[in-house]
């Protein structure tokens, strides 16, 4: 996984409440298309007209947020189905960080796997954001200091559990990690089998 | 939440919630993140054939097969006689899932042994879905499983590969929320307007970041299969996690199933079982309270499950939001939904109704759908399907001659599949056409792009497919 330090550059505001994960990859795709193909298909349903144009009104298809490293969205923003394939198409697309009031949780924790950085803010915040953005002036996205900055706005500080930040840094892979803890694992699972042995007995 | 509050809350772990996510922890990591014991991993074709072969390209075996369950639903045909699925591409994705899953001994609910179905179907009628236990899926309506006092969540690909190589899962853990349903349903409302219900009172990110718990006596009232259609739609709510304390009801229904425990280990394990509750002195991070005689009859008329109102309401007027967001929002929704402000919603014309799901695809459902469609026929110009989520729903419904309900209403009757809830099989409603829908999802093109979907119970649904526009089942009962 890429790790995660220092992010810089144009900040796309798409300040729509409930953007949901059907909305950022449709099933068609992810369904028929492959890892790194994605890029093409983020935001279909917005992106583009039912006739395959580029819809010329839609944030991204505009200059210079063509090159968004950063997205500023409302509330609930991921909400909906777990497919993975919606980081996947968004960091494809370019995008490093998500600016949020909140996330649909199963996607919040997609982007931590991913190395895309999700950050939560509140709506003030993000609308004083989201209007200096808006200008396309470049953002700045700092994991080590915890900060969000603009030239208008300056810089926000924001929070993320200990934890999850330290794998965002390093880019390690969680995978690794837990194997690690193989025998911590076998011990409780030869606890809990004594404690409730209906979960693993018949299987 | 500060440490000293979160300390206390840990020494009481009075909250149903808090007592089964305690017992799973294998080791706390910083930020409040844990590493939880996963005891079912619930697999699918759509995410698990590419997590396992990714797996494989680690050369990391999979760690416990016997904790891991797979069925097909997702991009399986629902044609009847079908095995695999309408194409090549979706076909090879089945026999990619079936190879990897004989090859690992994973066990597999399949065509050929009469128990495929939606895995939020099958996964409870086999009894694997217990009290107290973690269940993992890669698909988001996993909070099904909730509904047996069980911690069920939806993952991504990435945490699928962590679990299928570890058994475990780092999670945050969330808030508590409580939303409690006093009183009793009214006749002829059911447990899918409860909860479109909760979710347009309280919205569709209220649950963010929560596990919530439905109590009450309303809650109680409920059998089983209900209760799963109120868990499904947690993750409607926002809450990726949603359940019920287990009862009476729970243990009568789980006693004799497959993969449950029998006999002297089955009473071992309900006296267990039994403590799973919140307390009277439970602490929730938030409360809610909804009078569940107030709920009518409920259908969606925008674009997330939050617009939503009782069948007999208009469309909302976007002039009288005072929030520029929200309007903005509305007139999308109605823009995409090809409604007026002020439009009567009983009575809109409906192309399509699909009967099927993991929130309405089980027996009670389809009884509830043939009572109003018995002696009956759709209206010409609607296309209706009937999609059983299991196959033993299939041949339990068969039994009781609800096929022959439907077919003789007009209604196509199916094979078992997710279909047309999201289409990933090419079950998909044209573009431009309206559908009632049993499914939990109206987002812009979630059955297909330009498909307009309302959301509905199946009594709504059949009721809606014989009169051929949004219609109660009082109404059609009446009128025809």
């Amino acid at each position: 996984m890429k790790p995660f330090t220092v992010v810089q550059g144009p900040a796309a505001p798409l300040l729509l409440d409930n953007i949901d994960t059907d909305v950022i990859v449709r099933i068609e795709r992810i369904a028929r298309h492959k890892r790194g193909e994605f890029a093409r298909w983020a935001f279909e349903a917005l992106r583009y007209l039912p006739d395959g144009a580029e819809n010329p009104d839609f944030i991204l298809n505009r200059q210079p947020f063509r090159e968004a490293k950063i997205l500023v969205a409302g509330a609930n923003f991921g909400c909906g189905s777990s497919r993975e394939m919606a980081v996947w198409a968004i960091a494809e697309f370019g995008i490093r960080c998500v600016v949020a009031e909140s996330y649909g949780d199963i996607f919040y924790n997609n982007c931590l796997q991913n190395g895309v950085l999700a950050i939560t803010l509140p709506r003030r915040e993000i609308d004083a954001l989201a209007a200096d953005a808006a200008r396309g002036v470049p953002v700045t996205a700092d994991l080590q200091a915890c900060t969000l900055s603009s030239p208008g706005v300056g810089a926000l500080g924001f929070t993320i559990p200990a934890s999850q930040r330290e794998t965002l840094l390093s880019g390690l892979d969680e995978v690794g990690l837990t194997l690690r803890m193989a025998q911590r694992i076998d011990q409780f699972q030869r606890q809990d089998a004594d404690a409730r042995p209906w979960v693993y007995a018949g299987v | 939440m500060n440490g000293a509050m979160r300390g206390r809350r840990d020494e009481m772990a009075n909250t149903l919630f808090e007592k089964v996510w305690d017992a799973h922890r294998i080791e706390e990591l910083p930020g409040q993140v844990s590493l939880l014991h996963v005891d079912r991993h619930l697999m699918h074709e759509l995410t698990g054939a590419a997590a396992i072969s990714e797996l494989e390209a680690r050369g990391v075996p999979v760690r416990n097969p016997g904790l891991t369950f797979a069925t097909i639903d997702h991009v399986i045909s629902t044609r009847p006689g079908r095995v695999d699925g309408d194409e090549d591409w979706s076909s090879a994705m089945i026999a990619t899932l079936r190879e990897q899953t004989t090859r690992m001994k994973i066990a597999r609910f399949d065509v050929d042994d009469g128990r495929q179905g939606i895995v939020h179907v099958t996964g409870p009628e086999l009894g694997l879905t217990l009290p107290g236990t973690t269940l993992v899926c890669g698909d988001s309506h996993t909070c099904t499983h909730g509904a047996f006092g069980a911690l069920a969540w939806g993952i991504g690909s990435s945490e699928l590969v962590h679990v299928l190589a570890t058994q475990t899962i780092r999670q945050r853990r969330p808030k508590t929320m409580r939303i409690h349903f006093s009183g009793s349903l009214r006749p002829g409302v059911s447990a899918k307007d409860m909860a479109l219900h909760a979710i347009g009172v309280l919205g569709a990110s209220a649950g963010t970041g929560y596990a919530v718990e439905f109590a009450g006596p309303a809650i109680r009232a409920l059998d089983m299969e209900s209760r799963m259609t109120v868990c499904n739609l947690a993750i409607e709510l926002g809450a990726k996690i949603g359940l019920i304390a287990p009862d009476e009801t729970t243990f009568s229904y789980l006693r004799g199933r497959q993969f449950a425990p029998r006999g002297a280990a089955f009473e071992r394990a309900v006296a267990a079982w039994r403590q799973l509750d919140s307390g009277s002195d439970a602490r929730f991070d938030r409360e809610v309270e909804i009078d569940a005689g107030a709920i009518q009859p409920q259908i969606t008329w925008g674009t997330s499950p939050e617009q939503v109102a009782a069948i007999d309401a208009a469309v909302p007027d976007p002039g009288l939001e005072t929030d520029a967001g929200r309007r903005a929002q509305l007139i999308n929704a109605l823009a995409y939904m090809r409604l007026k402000p002020g439009q009567r919603l009983a009575g809109i014309p409906v192309d399509r109704v699909f009967i099927g799901s993991c929130a309405n695809s089980r027996l009670s459902d389809l009884r509830a759908a043939a009572a109003v469609a018995r002696g009956r026929r759709i209206a010409s110009h609607v296309t209706a399907w009937v999609v059983p989520g299991s196959l033993a729903v299939k041949r339990e419904a068969e039994s009781e001659g609800l096929d022959q309900v439907f077919l003789a209403a007009g209604f196509e009757w199916r094979e078992p599949g997710c279909s047309m809830c999201v289409g990933a099989n090419g079950d998909l409603v044209p573009s431009g056409q309206r559908c009632v829908s049993t499914s939990n999802r109206n987002f812009i093109g979630r059955q297909g792009p330009g498909a307009m979907t309302h959301l509905a119970s199946p009594a709504v649904a059949a009721a809606s497919a014989i009169a051929g526009v949004i219609s109660s089942p009082a109404v059609t009962g009446v009128s025809r």
